[in-house]
């Protein structure tokens, strides 16, 4: 009975331990001609423009939420005009870039998974590397860029939804303008809130592509395992971003001490 | 069909000429795990010669076929295709050997994210130079030598089996190959597709002198594209020969499997 969680972690260990080779091998390629320059856009494309409905929805959406909640505690101590300002710092540190990653890595990884995972099983991997295509530039390389590229961009998109959704909720609420919702927002966060935040969603970019270019690349038995290899690429990036954020938070507090006042 | 048209003669590689084999297997032998699938596995394939790999399931042919043109690397023994050790190769080298050769796949493995005539484009665009126009040009002669003109738009999904297969050997005959290898070309299809298919063959090994290496436990189809046979039995060779020296065989072996069902 005790072997077998023993088992899962060594195996859950081996899988990262795996990943994290397969994405060293993403990141030094990444840099070594040939670049493959039109799947690349294309993935940016796929991977980055389409999943910014998705991205705009969700963060007007929680936008509206963290106001509600935020208006509902503050009132208390008659503080609602650090409404803007306080759900533009929640959102711009930290929510904006973890929803948004987790949200992606729902829409990106599974994606992923599922699309290498079938072509593993289908043998069009073999087929490419049969046609004298390196596979794992085309199919990973070009993903992990798209996507260490879009996530910065989206959830930029995600931080300025959140802060439109907080208007709607705040102008609702009071009669507040926009001119002014948004320079109170703007009052308290500059740069260093904005930038170190924002990077790190490029590790959560590299995180998700790795892991779901990964464990499709190693689908096996036929459809049932495109189905576990696109389940598993959404609940393993998702806890590798968890993880790896408190070590990126922690990190950004070191080098820009000022992000946590 | 006009399988003529779905190659280009005057493309053919300059080492056919010398009289080196197309593709020679030396003492190849390959495991996945506890599993051994190749045995010491030897044969050379002459160029421009129709050579096919028969055996029972399971028996190694495709994993064999795989070794050909680098898929698959062998534990022990040597692979060439003309020249170059493919078995060494990586990189652009063995991008440089694999381009002389087309694969089609047992289920033609079609890329199904683009459509048909893509498909076949896609060789020509990663591997010349040519204009866009151009490469759509010739990508239509390949579907028309393999009678599939009117799929050019369609996406993969939306053809038949056969059409499939087809669709494959016209995107395997892309760079205008000197060696094709092809997985059971006729699994899965009508009778009348998999003759239609074996002609086309012919017509590449007769017409443009390509070398053909089948993969095959279809008697007919066998004897119809073969100049030489060769028999695989649990990853071992056990037989090889023109059709008449297979039928001479006393191997129990080779006359179970030649007189089989599928012989008729």
């Amino acid at each position: 009975m005790l072997d077998r969680p023993g088992s899962a972690v060594a195996s859950l260990l081996a899988t990262v331990g795996e990943v994290s080779m397969f994405g060293g091998k993403a990141a030094r390629q990444a840099f070594v001609p040939p670049f493959e320059f039109k799947e690349t856009v294309r993935q940016l494309y796929e991977l980055g423009v389409r999943s910014a409905p998705l991205i705009a929805v969700s963060g007007m959406a929680v936008g509206v939420v963290l106001s509600m909640h935020t208006r509902a505690s503050l009132e208390r101590f008659g503080a609602e005009s650090m409404i803007p300002s306080g759900l533009a710092i929640a959102l711009v540190r930290e929510t904006g870039p973890l929803t948004a990653a987790l949200l992606l890595s729902g829409r990106i990884g599974a994606g992923i998974g599922a699309e290498i995972g079938a072509m593993r099983v289908t043998e069009q991997i073999d087929a490419l590397e049969a046609s004298a295509v390196d596979a794992f530039r085309y199919l990973v390389v070009t993903r992990v860029i798209a996507c260490v590229i879009a996530l910065p961009i989206l959830t930029t998109v995600m931080n300025f939804a959140g802060m439109l959704g907080g208007y709607f909720a705040e102008t609702a609420a009071t009669g507040m303008s926009l001119s002014l919702y948004f320079r109170q927002a703007f009052s308290l966060i500059d740069m260093s809130d904005y930038i170190p935040a924002t990077v790190k969603t490029m590790v959560f970019g590299f995180i998700i592509a790795t892991t779901s270019s990964y464990l499709g690349f190693t689908t096996s038995s036929g459809t049932e395992g495109v189905g576990r290899a696109s389940t598993r690429s959404v609940v393993m990036s998702s806890i590798l971003i968890i993880v790896s954020n408190v070590i990126l938070v922690r990190l950004i507090f070191f080098f820009y001490p000022q992000a946590g006042g | 069909m006009t399988p003529q048209a779905a190659t280009a003669p005057e493309t053919r590689a300059a080492g056919q000429a010398h009289g080196e084999p197309a593709v020679r297997l030396d003492r190849v032998s390959k495991a996945f795990g506890e599993r051994r699938v190749l045995e010491d596995v030897s044969f050379d394939v002459p160029a421009g010669c129709g050579f096919v790999i028969l055996g029972r399931s399971g028996t190694g042919k495709s994993v064999t076929l795989r070794h050909i043109i680098g898929l698959v690397r062998p534990d022990k023994g040597k692979v060439f295709v003309e020249a170059d050790e493919i078995s060494m190769l990586e990189g652009k080298e063995l991008a440089r050997v694999r381009r002389k050769m087309g694969f089609l796949f047992q289920n033609a493995a079609l890329f199904d994210s683009i459509s048909v005539g893509e498909n076949v484009a896609f060789p020509m665009r990663r591997h010349t130079d040519l204009g866009d126009a151009e490469i759509r040009e010739k990508a239509r002669a390949k579907l028309t030598a393999v009678g599939l003109e009117k799929e050019f738009d369609k996406m993969p999904g939306d053809l038949s089996g056969g059409m499939r297969k087809r669709a494959g050997l016209a995107r395997a005959l892309a760079l205008d190959p000197t060696i094709l290898l092809i997985d059971e070309p006729s699994a899965g299809l009508d009778p009348i597709t998999a003759d239609e298919i074996d002609q086309l063959l012919l017509g590449l090994k007769e017409q443009g002198g390509v070398t053909l290496i089948v993969v095959t436990h279809n008697i007919p189809s066998a004897r119809r594209l073969g100049d030489q046979l060769l028999m695989l039995h649990e990853g071992r060779v056990v037989a090889r020969g023109s059709p008449e020296e297979m039928d001479k065989d006393d191997n129990e072996i080779v006359q179970a499997f030649l007189s089989s069902r599928h012989a008729g």
